[in-house]
């Protein structure tokens, strides 16, 4: 391939002490500038890293009228201090800070692949990007020769199948080199829509191929082409498992095997991870009554059985062996297709390797859309990762436009022709290739629901009321694929999210529904205030969340509180303290975390937004907004209307029943939001209090002053 | 009548484990049962008897996501 260097910066190469450089690389594309920064004591001890990192920079980087395509916003990419170790599974994530095209707010994602170790054994513990180039570029940070480059290259295509199969040929010397490459790319949809993600390159040895996991959420690729970058690569050639210099090498090891052990015996019996992946949830999902059918109205479809992980398992992810996106993780979850023909699309009638499908893409462009073709989904996934399109934010807006169509709100006029009823795969596939051209209605899905419920109103006259309570968006960014009406904990947990409703800080369905061990509001508040903390630490430290409890000990049914998993709370912090040498408690690993947390929702208030009218949710999120809705679990919302409120229900209508259980279902979600906005140590509207602040240490003079402006 | 998970279900003569978790569509596998707070091994669910009156919690582990 032709390129030319634009820019070039040398550096010395160094040594990790203790899981960190204590250095980090700025580059700035408005004039090609690359330096070092230092990794300060105060951002250690206070922010850790990951996304600490993150949102620390990218705090100094904006101010608060800053938008996400202004050239101060910024994408810094960083692992943590643990990451990058090959002893225990789960420790290769790179965590994606940027200020989010959809949100207007930090969004943070937590991502595979070999691009977060790679760039620490190169030197540096984070990468922060800002400005935006005149021209597209590759950034080539060279790990084993202490260069970084920014380069011209031309390239055949920007979509990632393409791109990072492209450089990393022309990256590495040979075959056995390849595994030395990580690239980060996007696609062509990243750049047409505000959902773009970014992919993270691993290298597969025995497919011989290109691998992609995705940063999917909140629009971090849609920044990345933003800024004409094209794509990031890192090279690195001598990973070895003692690279972060531990403080206690031989407790991580001992900490590992114990781990590695439970996996090859019980992962069998429990979420066969090994053999499935997340996809093993679809069945389960819709079993309880929580997968997103026809966009969230109903929990469970018959046809279900045509996209359960069996189907997948035996009919398309081949090899069939464990597989993994970072050495050493035993969990091995990364699932592929290989071989797979492609039957729509510029790629139509070639042969591709399809990372996944994992369980959220499966429920979004599946259940979601009512299409039960397991083919129609690995053709999405395909075309979502190689676009650059996130399959979340894509299958949830996707299924919106669905539903305004059925109810006349749109019409084929308005499509462009294309009949967007639910199941009509067809059309979904068009509106997807629409949105990586940059055409049609694919333009206008590409702009999430948020925006486009303000067309509906303004250009077609929707009814602003409907389309609030029927588009799942919430901080304008489109829900992760679970049914939450019967769970109000869950509805505080995607609700009083920092950047909008996914589930990665909190999933407390079964906890709520099922097991009805959180009945009042203090303990949902409890487990809102708990499991939001202890899930943040993954994204500090570099770590990935499904070791902890997608795999549990043997004896775990035994101890105090087994949804915590006690023992590996402990080798967390057993972790923190091998690689770090700083001795903390499970006390102290919150801690961490809230300060971090905190932080994110001060930012958040700083840039206009994070305090609790952020925090309302759609009501399709709540209860049911429709007496289609109302009628699939008339027999349950019945009963509530009877038991729980006393409420004759005889003589009386649907529309009647569906007022008074709405008013009470929000009414119960308005006394959680006080008793979480207390637990935390948060005003009741939602503002950290300078107490709270102070007990963290997290009193910075930037921060106090952007809370007191607030608390009046 | 006997009370599974904080709510009222009835009770029937022979009532095993593994009855119980069929009857509720308890499908997942990571679950704790307690009866009267006494755990129940998994590979007793299917020889273990719940008595009319007893206290059965069935604990769904959160996994995934």
């Amino acid at each position: 391939m032709d390129f030319k260097v634009l820019k070039s910066f040398s550096y010395q190469l160094g040594k990790i002490i203790k899981g960190y450089n204590n250095r980090s690389l700025y580059i700035n594309l408005n004039d090609y500038s690359i330096g070092e920064k230092e990794v300060t004591e105060m951002m250690k001890d206070k922010f850790i890293g990951g996304k600490g990192f993150g949102l620390w920079y990218l705090w100094n980087a904006v101010t608060p009228e800053t938008k996400w395509n202004d050239p101060e916003n910024e994408i810094v990419i960083a692992t943590g201090p643990i990451g990058g170790i090959t002893q225990y599974p789960g420790s290769g994530k790179s965590l994606v800070v940027t200020i989010s095209p959809l949100t207007g707010i930090p969004i943070d994602s937590n991502v595979g692949g070999f691009f977060g170790p790679y760039l620490k054994f190169a030197g540096f513990d984070a990468l922060e990007i800002q400005g935006k180039s005149k021209e597209d570029i590759v950034i080539f940070i060279d790990g084993d020769n202490g260069k970084v480059e920014i380069m011209d290259i031309d390239t055949e295509s920007i979509d990632s199948h393409l791109i990072a199969h492209a450089l990393t040929d022309m990256f590495a010397k040979n075959e056995e080199d390849k595994k030395n490459i990580s690239v980060v790319s996007a696609g062509n949809g990243a750049e047409n829509t505000l959902f773009g993600l970014l992919n993270f390159s691993f290298y597969d040895m025995r497919r011989k191929t290109v691998r992609l996991k995705q940063a999917g959420r909140g629009g971090i690729g849609t920044v990345f082409r933003d800024k004409k970058i094209k794509a990031l690569v890192v090279k690195f050639s001598n990973t070895r498992g003692d690279l972060n210099y531990p403080h206690d090498i031989e407790l991580i090891k001992k900490t590992g095997i114990k781990l590695h052990k439970e996996i090859r015996d019980l992962d069998d019996k429990q979420n066969q991870m090994r053999k499935v992946g997340t996809a093993h949830l679809i069945e389960i999902m819709n079993e309880y009554d929580l997968l997103p059918v026809h966009n969230f109205k109903f929990g469970a479809h018959p046809d279900t059985k045509n996209i359960t992980s069996k189907v997948f398992k035996e009919r398309y992810f081949t090899q069939n062996m464990p597989d993994g996106c970072w050495y050493g993780c035993s969990m091995s979850c990364a699932k592929a297709v290989d071989g797979f023909e492609l039957k729509t699309g510029p790629y139509k009638g070639q042969r591709v390797t399809v990372d996944g499908p994992e369980y959220e893409t499966a429920a979004g462009v599946g259940a979601n859309l009512g299409i039960f073709n397991p083919d129609f989904i690995v053709e999405a996934n395909f075309y979502l990762d190689t676009y650059g399109i996130d399959s979340i934010s894509f299958g949830t807006a996707t299924a919106f436009v669905m539903e305004c169509y059925e109810n006349g709100i749109i019409n084929k006029d308005i499509t462009g022709g294309l009949e967007l009823n639910f199941g009509n795969e067809k059309a979904a596939m068009e509106l997807l290739h629409q949105m990586a051209r940059g055409e049609g209605f694919g333009k206008i899905v590409g702009l999430g629901i948020k925006r486009m419920k303000d067309i509906f109103v303004r250009e077609y006259g929707a009814d602003r009321e409907f389309l609030n309570d029927i588009g799942m968006e919430q901080k304008g960014l489109e829900y992760s694929e679970y049914v939450t009406k019967e769970s109000l904990a869950q509805q505080g947990g995607y609700g009083f999210t920092n950047k909008g409703p996914q589930h990665d800080e909190a999933w407390l369905i079964f906890m709520d529904m099922v097991n009805n061990q959180i009945p009042t509001f203090e303990d949902k508040a409890e487990a809102l205030h708990y499991y939001p903390m202890f899930r943040t630490w993954f994204g500090l430290n570099g770590l990935c969340k499904l070791p902890w409890n997608d795999i549990v000990p043997a004896d775990n049914d035994m101890t105090d509180n087994p949804a915590k998993v006690p023992e590996h709370v402990q080798n967390y912090v057993d972790l923190f303290y091998a690689v770090t040498g700083k001795k903390i408690d499970a006390e102290e690993l919150i801690r961490q975390s809230e300060r971090v947390y905190n932080f994110q929702r001060v930012f958040n208030i700083r840039m206009g937004h994070g305090k609790r009218e952020d925090d309302k949710v759609p009501y399709r999120s709540v209860g049911p907004v429709t007496e289609e809705e109302y009628l699939s679990r008339q027999e349950r919302y019945d009963n509530q209307l009877k038991e729980i409120l006393n409420y004759d229900i005889e003589g009386k209508s649907i529309a009647e029943r569906m007022k008074v259980l709405r008013e009470y279902r929000e009414s119960q979600y308005e006394k959680l939001t006080d008793a979480v906005y207390t637990r935390r140590g948060w005003t009741l509207d939602g503002i950290p209090t300078l107490e709270k602040l102070k007990e963290l240490g997290m009193d910075l003079p930037e921060v106090v002053e952007v809370v007191k402006k607030h608390l009046g | 009548m006997i009370t599974v998970n904080g709510r009222e279900f009835p009770y029937e003569e022979g009532l095993t484990v593994a009855n119980l978790l069929q009857k509720k569509g308890y499908t997942f596998k990571m679950i704790t049962v307690k009866i009267n707070g006494n755990v129940i091994k998994k590979d007793e669910y299917e020889t273990t008897l719940i008595r009319d009156g007893d206290n059965v919690q069935v604990l769904h582990h959160v996994a995934g996501g």
